[in-house]
């Protein structure tokens, strides 16, 4: 019964006007994210270039996040097929930004903190 | 004799998760290639700003006593990211024919997939070619060894999708993929939207965070 269960929701996938409608979010994601990298690289200085340049990177880094949730959630089909395979794809996403952040970790030490053993200087 | 008829027919072969065998064994692929991604993003992240000489990706440098431009170019990325994007939306269109048996829809959108995948991969060879006449080869500097390995593995990945995406065609072409079969371009259509979303996080790390 179970199995029955999980196998018919397995084909349960988004419409095309589902898709187009996330094809279009994603098209506009991307165009903010050139954008935000135009406005403060290469704009004069001024009004929402200044207050855009503090956090550009924090704004770059969550439109990828929303692109790529997007790009899983619904043309991977994760929303619609069920936990298992969520939680595979989320608990290698954990360890993959473990993995990134040890290796910053660990050569920001080295470059930063600890010069002196600094093989890179 | 109509249970073997019946065994034909449904090639669904579930595991006691319920889930097909070869979804989860994309998927733990799939996993499996995020730590690889992971590791060569780190890599670039960790040499990131540490080079001695030019060619840099966002600022100016200097080659023979002249001032160069920032060897990145975005809008040609731009364009290839739109395009992969782009390519995502039609693969998962031409899913939708397959699922509902519509055989035009299946092989149009497969192949304005296949399409966009080709440019995209012309737009890479564009680019290493332009860097490398602009003086960036492989062993230049930090900043080329780690943008070339992972913008190059990410487009072999490509590469490797479309071999496996005109295969899928191919089968279309000669009738062998009927609704009960789709999931054979479900399987090669997630692989594709992998490479979709390791772009989607190398655009921005590569080409637009400072």
């Amino acid at each position: 019964m179970h199995a029955t269960a999980t196998h018919a929701s397995e084909h349960v996938h988004p419409t095309w006007q589902t898709y187009t409608k996330v094809a279009l979010i994603l098209f506009a994601l991307t165009f903010l994210e050139v954008g935000a990298y135009e406005v403060v690289h290469r704009h004069a200085p001024v009004g929402l270039a200044i207050a855009l340049e503090p956090i550009v990177v924090e704004v770059l880094l969550l439109l990828s996040a929303l692109k790529f949730a997007l790009v899983a959630m619904f043309y991977m089909h994760l929303k619609s097929d069920g936990t298992l395979l969520s939680s595979i794809f989320a608990f290698t996403l954990l360890l993959a930004a473990v993995m990134i952040s040890a290796l910053m970790i660990i050569f920001g030490y080295l470059y930063y903190v600890a010069p002196t053993v600094n093989p890179l200087k | 004799m109509a249970d073997t008829a019946h065994a034909q027919v449904d090639e669904h072969h579930y595991t006691a998760t319920g889930i097909d065998h070869r979804k989860l064994a994309i998927w733990t692929f799939i996993a499996s290639e995020c730590m690889f991604f992971a590791s060569l993003i780190g890599t670039y992240l960790v040499y990131k700003g540490r080079d001695v000489s030019g060619p840099r990706p966002h600022t100016e440098w200097l080659l023979n006593g002249r001032m160069q431009e920032q060897i990145l170019e975005i809008p040609l990325v731009t364009f290839g990211t739109s395009l992969l994007l782009f390519s995502s939306f039609f693969v998962v269109l031409a899913l939708s024919g397959a699922q509902r048996g519509n055989r035009k829809a299946l092989i149009g959108w497969l192949c304005a997939t296949i399409f966009c995948g080709i440019f995209f991969v012309g737009m890479q060879v564009f680019e290493f070619t332009h860097f490398y006449h602009r003086g960036m080869g492989y062993t230049t500097n930090l900043f080329a060894s780690t943008f070339y390995t992972l913008t190059g593995f990410h487009g072999t990945h490509v590469t490797l999708g479309l071999i496996w995406l005109t295969t899928v065609l191919v089968v279309a072409l000669r009738g062998k993929l009927p609704p009960e079969k789709s999931l054979n371009l479900e399987i090669a259509a997630l692989y594709w939207h992998f490479v979709d979303v390791v772009w989607i996080v190398i655009f921005p790390v590569v080409y637009l965070i400072r």
